[in-house]
């Protein structure tokens, strides 16, 4: 049931100077909330993304800490202004452990 | 018929109780006092403004598991005077948290939009901190035509 999260991201690929850009970011993941129950009435464990964040150039750009009221596939979208050319980094930490990155390349001038 | 409890007093109340324990027991939601607290322990006793926060979303939400939420705030994003942090709660959620953003001047604007799960119709409530420390809060009520929750 469960299939590895594919993350999906929207970023120009050039950019003027100065420019506000807006990035958006989606990933497939079941975000279960830990409140729901299954057929025998057990509790199914809380299994979300618990935290996003995006750095360009190895520098913090935006992060956001999700709680279990984020929708399943969690959507997210924010802005940046371009200033030089280089690359986004984006990651999405699971509650198991695990990480999923995705890159783009940003080209200004 | 000369006594008080009626057939269908007794069926009434008898619902009413089992409907009561109903959401005793397996729905404890969130309300304003948790939200409030959950402030609390991040701010303290600290003065609230309004305005500078325009919380964009849906007066009525068709389907609770996937509502639309857009926050954007009225600030120049410099590295002297930008946003640091906006909280968002929901006082009738089983938990109040939503989500927490981490803005840095790199942004060029305080916006960003994501979509929440709403168990029903409830207050959102957004909490916006500036780099000089004042804050800023905002309301909003969304109806809930079907809830996000459970399954």
């Amino acid at each position: 049931m469960t299939t590895k999260p594919t993350p999906r991201v929207r970023v120009p690929s050039k950019a003027a100077a100065g420019e506000l850009i807006e990035i958006k970011t989606l990933i497939s993941h079941e975000m279960e909330s830990g409140q729901r129950k299954d057929a025998q009435g057990n509790t199914i464990p809380r299994k979300i993304l618990n935290k996003f964040s995006a750095s360009f150039n190895g520098k913090p750009v935006f992060s956001a800490d999700w709680h279990p009221a984020i929708s399943a596939n969690p959507y997210q979208s924010f802005f940046f202004k371009a200033t030089e050319s280089g690359e986004f980094t984006f990651t999405w930490k699971d509650d198991d452990g695990s990480e999923y990155t995705a890159k783009n390349k940003l080209t200004v001038g | 018929m000369s006594s008080g409890l009626t057939r269908r007093s007794t069926i009434t109340a008898g619902a009413a109780a089992a409907f009561a324990s109903l959401l005793g027991s397996r729905l404890a939601f969130a309300d304003e006092k948790a939200v409030a607290a959950e402030i609390k322990k991040l701010y303290g006793d600290k003065a609230m403004a309004e305005g500078k926060i325009k919380l964009d979303v849906p007066e009525i939400a068709e389907n609770g598991l996937v509502v639309p939420v857009n926050v954007e705030i009225d600030s120049p994003m410099t590295e002297a005077d930008y946003v640091k942090a906006v909280h968002i709660y929901a006082d009738g959620n089983p938990q109040p948290g939503i989500v927490t953003y981490h803005f840095t001047p790199a942004c060029g604007k305080a916006s960003a939009a994501t979509r929440m799960r709403l168990a029903q119709t409830q207050n959102i409530v957004c909490v916006a901190e500036m780099s000089n420390g004042t804050l800023h809060m905002a309301k909003a009520n969304i109806k809930v035509t079907i809830g996000g929750c459970g399954g």
